[in-house]
């Protein structure tokens, strides 16, 4: 079990808490030898590099069902931006990776409302921003900034969008939407969670409408091969640590 | 009322149905002859009638004699048959064949006169039931009568089962009488075929009536039906129920509603059937030990099987399918003599159901236990007896249930109740007064739903293009929507044409598009292809097969391979199997199952060999306790001497509670704290039904919670509400410093509820089934999920967006609505701040009172739904590092 691995400062004792996010929602996680911060927003930040990852935002996924006949509330995209922008003021990264599936579909930068673009302007001035390629969107965008590669390697660390098989030492992925759930007398709780062995990582989805797929679903034993996991569940106060084994499927 | 009418009778039934009426011993009833009068004079009845009253053939005696004399008139005309494979030889009266005389057309109308038209061919009447299985059942019960008298009338069903081939023709070609469902009315209604199926119907025969009426399929119904009248000019209607409390309400259901002249709304003639014999019912004056709390009724089994042994032919009442397991086995348990004793409720497999209903109407069986899924309809031979296991929760409830013991009227219906815990046996009580009143407490007619709404606007355009102010006039004449404003209604047809946000992002997506001519019409064929996939107003959770495997001891799997094959049990809902582990043991299907795994779609269990199962609750069809009979239990509890009448058990813990504490008068609401293991206990007695009290115990957690008195949990019973936590109350009330009158105030329905709504899964789910409903979300079905995973969206993420960007969209509205009456019960429980202001009394007590011991005892039996997801995120963590420090 790996549930020490976690340095998770206290909870907010005080039980008024909640609402807005207080710079103790986070924990640090060992990967290949690097010391990294996983927010319970669903982003990781690397302090030595200055870099910001998010992944799966799925951006005007909620226009690309309405194209399809299914009406879906359009505030999506300005939720997930609104997400990302707390989390660059809380950051201030020198460099923003967005992990591929970025938009949910490769007409969505040309969807995108003219409100929405300006604030994506405004999160990306001041800052490197690298849109890694994904399944949704493999191809660069015009009109959306930024710099595009559909992998990065740094330090240790590589960034790509699917995860390898038998993942190698210091693999940052998405992709997967990773989600654990855990339950009690009778009772379940599902979240969404980073998934990691300490060597290689899936990081969650960021999008305000991107689904979950269960850590014991097959495919990550895809990932992992036979290395045992930890699913590190995202709270609303903090994040919680269960060894993938013990979760439900 | 029962009396026969001969001078009616006479000039009212054909020669030919009199002889049919004598050729089988029977005289034309009362009401029969009644409705029939009326009918004729082309208005527009209400039958209220006890189950075996002749409901059925009353309603369609109009129907038969008017087909009778119309189509012997048309063969007459018609100088050969047309006649059609497999149809019969009657099959070709054809409306073509009788060209309607135009003199005739201008005595038309739907109020008067319209029984002496000469009826024109096509579909003469429609009958609409709840269940498919009940419109196939008449279908063939009304075979017998026009068989027997020959008459020249074809009677077909439609149901979900019937062939798209047999459906087209038809429409093509249609029956006199067709039997079917409310959303297959809905579905032709969204067809261009509509207009001319329905032209000339002149009868829609609305079955069961009073269960339609109160869910949103009825609201369905009911849209239906305002489009039935401006269809067909001549229609009239006739409704079917049981008794009601409010009969008007059902009567302006069954006729359009012409709220813009500003009178009396319309309402259908009412005819009630004598209601026979009074049943006998009695209480189960048990000779054990009565249980302070549960729902077993273990303690009178015995008592219950000698019951069974005494009678022919029993039915056994339980309330949820749980209990009916739990029962079911207890009885086979000491089933010595090997009576046939079988089993019965809405989540068995269907085979398994179909076959004991074959043996019950074969009269094989001398025991059913059963839940509500035998409430409606079906025949169910000789029933001598009702066996009621646990609470009655409503009188009419309790009434229709004893009413399908013994099908002849004039014989008294006999039942026992038998009450599982102390306050079931007020309960009970209650109940008998009420039934020896005959005091009915049907809910009042619903407020139709918004959602219901938005999938009949889009099946009217699917039909045919339609105009804003026509269809408003038409949706505001449907019972439901007479208080609809054009606001509303606007912002339906808003959502149902781009989503209603205020965002106006989509209107490159419209499904509806307003043309030059002022009509709205669907924007391409695939949205008419979508509805028709997505009909209906039954939004249930996902059911996954339970299928029986052989288990494989340890292991937590829940995926990896495992034992393939072995029987489908029945389904079970997905909720329920989310919250179990691996190895958690549940009673289904008659016997206490293992939980291996859930692989795909479907649950592996193995037997079990454990005594006990380890997760109690089942929860399959709770309904709260009706506010009438709370009312008179309140009363009970109000009036000593009526406790004369109760056990001596029941009396005793009455008169102990009247000396330790007190009995709370009528209108009174009174609260106890109390000290207990170093905790402190505040119950109220509220009466109010679970659901009210688990949404008052949500609400009153967060207030004392504010107030610092550090609450750690609740229980909610039907009849009480205990809260417990660390910090002392009585002394802060004492101290002044935390007010009773205050935190039971009103204004708790203000803000603590939208907080707390914002987070409960119950208003998540509560939404789904809106967003569903009115077609946002499509439906989910079996086998289909796996392929369509990148097309499907889960609604709670949905919700979240919604409820932040839009908080008063037009769904969220529904879904509130919903709430006030649903899962949360909101609006009773607002009824009862309002009851009890000022009217509260408290005793502080040193321990537990009597009447707080059932409340107490469900402490680790009844979960709180679904709370708390972060503090047992917190919880298991917490277990895990124990475990790992062990």
């Amino acid at each position: 079990m790996r549930v020490g691995m976690f340095h998770t400062p206290t909870p907010d004792p005080s039980p008024q808490g909640g609402g807005e996010p207080s710079s103790f929602d986070a924990g640090e996680i060992q990967l290949a030898g690097v010391t990294l911060v996983a927010d319970r927003a669903g982003a990781l930040y690397w302090p030595d590099q200055g870099l910001l990852v998010v992944s799966d935002l799925h951006l005007e996924k909620g226009s690309s069902f309405a194209r399809r006949g299914m009406l879906l509330p359009p505030y999506d995209t300005g939720a997930t931006l609104g997400l990302l922008g707390q989390l660059i003021a809380r950051y201030a990264p020198r460099l923003v990776i967005a992990l591929g599936d970025s938009f949910h579909d490769g007409d969505g930068p040309a969807r995108l409302s003219d409100t929405d673009r300006t604030t994506l302007v405004d999160l990306q001035r001041g800052r490197d921003w690298l849109w890694i390629a994904g399944n949704h969107d493999p191809e660069p965008a015009e009109g959306i900034g930024g710099h595009f590669a559909t992998i990065l390697a740094l330090g240790p660390l590589t960034f790509r969008h699917e995860p390898s098989r038998n993942a190698p030492d210091g693999e940052i992925s998405g992709h997967l939407h990773p989600m654990a759930r855990i339950a009690s007398r009778g009772r379940a709780v599902a979240r969404r969670c980073f998934a990691t062995d300490g060597r290689a990582m899936v990081m969650p989805a960021c999008g305000a409408y991107a689904g979950g797929l269960n850590v014991r679903h097959a495919a990550f034993s895809v990932v992992f091969g036979s290395r045992a996991f930890t699913a590190h569940m995202l709270g609303d106060r903090r994040l919680y640590a269960f060894a993938a084994k013990d979760c439900l499927g | 009322m029962d009396t026969r009418a001969p001078d009616l009778d006479e000039d009212l039934l054909p020669e030919r149905f009199r002889r049919w009426f004598a050729s089988r011993g029977w005289e034309p009833r009362g009401h029969q002859l009644d409705l029939l009068a009326r009918a004729k004079a082309g208005r527009s009845v209400l039958l209220i009638a006890p189950t075996g009253g002749g409901k059925t053939l009353a309603g369609f005696l109009p129907t038969l004699v008017e087909l009778a004399e119309r189509n012997a008139d048309a063969l007459r005309s018609l100088p050969r048959l047309r006649g059609r494979g497999g149809e019969g030889a009657l099959a070709g009266a054809r409306s073509e064949a009788i060209p309607p005389p135009d003199e005739l057309r201008s005595l038309t109308s739907p109020a008067s006169g319209g029984g002496e038209e000469k009826w024109r061919g096509g579909l003469h009447t429609l009958y609409i039931s709840p269940l498919k299985a009940l419109a196939v059942d008449i279908a063939r019960n009304l075979e017998t009568p026009v068989a027997e008298m020959q008459l020249p009338i074809r009677i077909e069903t439609r149901t979900g089962d019937t062939p798209a081939s047999k459906r087209q023709r038809q429409k093509r070609d249609p029956p006199d009488i067709l039997l079917t469902t409310p959303e297959q009315l809905a579905l032709i209604l969204a067809s261009p075929d509509g207009p001319y199926l329905f032209k000339n119907l002149r009868r829609v025969v609305l079955d069961e009536l009073h269960a339609l009426v109160t869910s949103k399929r009825g609201d369905l119904l009911s849209l239906g039906l305002a489009r039935l009248f401006r269809m067909a000019p001549q229609l009239t209607s006739v409704g079917l129920s049981a008794t009601v409390a409010t009969p008007d309400d059902l009567c302006r259901y069954l006729m359009p509603q012409r709220s813009a002249d500003g009178t009396t709304p319309a309402m259908a003639d009412l005819v009630i059937a004598s209601g026979g014999a009074a049943p006998v019912v009695d209480l189960l004056d048990t000779r054990e030990h009565l249980p302070w709390a549960g729902h077993s009724a273990q303690h009178a089994l015995g008592e219950i099987y000698d019951l069974i042994k005494r009678h022919k032919t029993s039915l056994i009442f339980v309330n949820t399918r749980s209990q009916a397991e739990n029962i079911f086995q207890s009885l086979w348990r000491i089933n010595d003599d090997n009576l046939p004793i079988a089993l019965h409720h809405g989540s068995l497999d269907v085979a398994q159901r179909r076959k004991v209903e074959d043996a019950m109407s074969a009269g094989k069986l001398q025991a059913v236990v059963c839940t509500s899924s035998l409430d409606l309809g079906v025949d169910w031979g000789d029933v001598d007896l009702v066996i009621n296991v646990g609470a009655p929760k409503g009188s009419s409830r309790l009434m229709q249930r004893i009413g399908r013991a013994n099908h002849r009227l004039d014989e008294p219906s006999q039942a026992v109740l038998v009450p599982a815990n102390r306050f079931e046996v007020l309960e009970c009580h209650a109940a008998i007064g009420a039934i020896a009143e005959n005091a009915q407490d049907t809910p009042p007619l619903r407020t139709g739903g918004l959602d219901v709404l938005a999938q009949h606007i889009l099946g009217c355009a699917c039909g045919e293009p339609f105009r804003a102010d026509d269809l408003y006039e038409e949706v505001r004449s449907a019972a439901p929507y007479a208080e609809l404003t054009r606001a509303e209604f606007d912002a339906v047809v808003d959502f149902v044409a781009t989503g209603g946000y205020a965002l106006k992002a989509y209107e490159r997506f419209a499904k509806i598009r307003l043309g030059t001519d002022g009509k709205w019409r669907v924007a391409n064929p695939r949205v008419a292809q979508r509805y028709r996939m997505n009909i209906g107003t039954i939004v249930e959770s996902p059911m996954l097969k339970v299928r029986l495997v052989r288990s494989r001891g340890g292991g937590s799997g829940r995926t990896g391979p495992i034992g393939h094959g072995g029987r489908v049990l029945g389904e079970i809902e997905e909720d329920f199997i989310e919250g179990l582990s691996s190895k958690d043991t549940f009673v289904f299907a008659g016997e206490i199952l293992q939980f291996e795994a859930l692989i795909d779609d479907e649950v592996y269990v193995s037997r079990s060999h454990a005594t006990d199962p380890k997760v109690p609750a089942y929860a399959g069809g709770k309904f709260p306790l009706s506010t009438y009979l709370a009312d008179r239990v309140r009363g009970i509890l109000a009036a000593p001497e009526q406790w004369r009448a109760l056990p001596d058990q029941v009396r005793e813990w009455l008169d102990i509670q009247a000396w330790r504490s007190m009995v709370p008068g009528k209108s009174q609401l009174l609260i106890e704290t109390f000290p207990r293991a170093a905790k402190y206990y505040l119950v109220c007695y509220p009466f109010e039904g679970r659901l009210a009290h688990q949404t008052l115990g949500m609400l009153l957690t967060r207030r004392l919670e504010r107030a610092r008195m550090r609450p750690l949990g609740f229980v909610a019973n039907e009849y009480a509400l205990a809260v417990w936590g660390l910090g002392d109350l009585e002394f802060a009330i004492r101290r002044g410093a935390l007010s009773l009158d205050a935190l039971f105030d009103h204004d708790m329905l203000g803000d603590d509820l939208e907080a707390w709504l914002a987070e409960t899964p119950l208003m998540q789910r509560t939404f789904r089934q809106c967003a569903v409903i009115a077609g946002l979300i499509e439906r989910r079905f079996p086998g289909q999920d796996k392929t369509r995973r990148n097309v499907t969206i889960s609604t709670n993420l949905v919700y979240d967006v919604l409820r932040k960007h839009q908080p008063d969209h037009i769904l969220l509205r529904a879904a509130r609505a919903d709430a006030a009456s649903g899962l949360l019960d909101i609006r009773r429980l607002s009824d009862m701040l309002s009851r009890i202001k000022g009217r509260i009394v408290h005793k502080a007590l040193d321990h537990v009172s009597p009447l707080a011991v059932p409340v107490l005892l469900e402490i680790g039996r009844e979960s709180v739904h679904g709370e708390a997801s972060e503090d047992l995120l917190a919880e298991a963590a917490d277990d895990l590092i124990k475990e790992a420090m062990q």
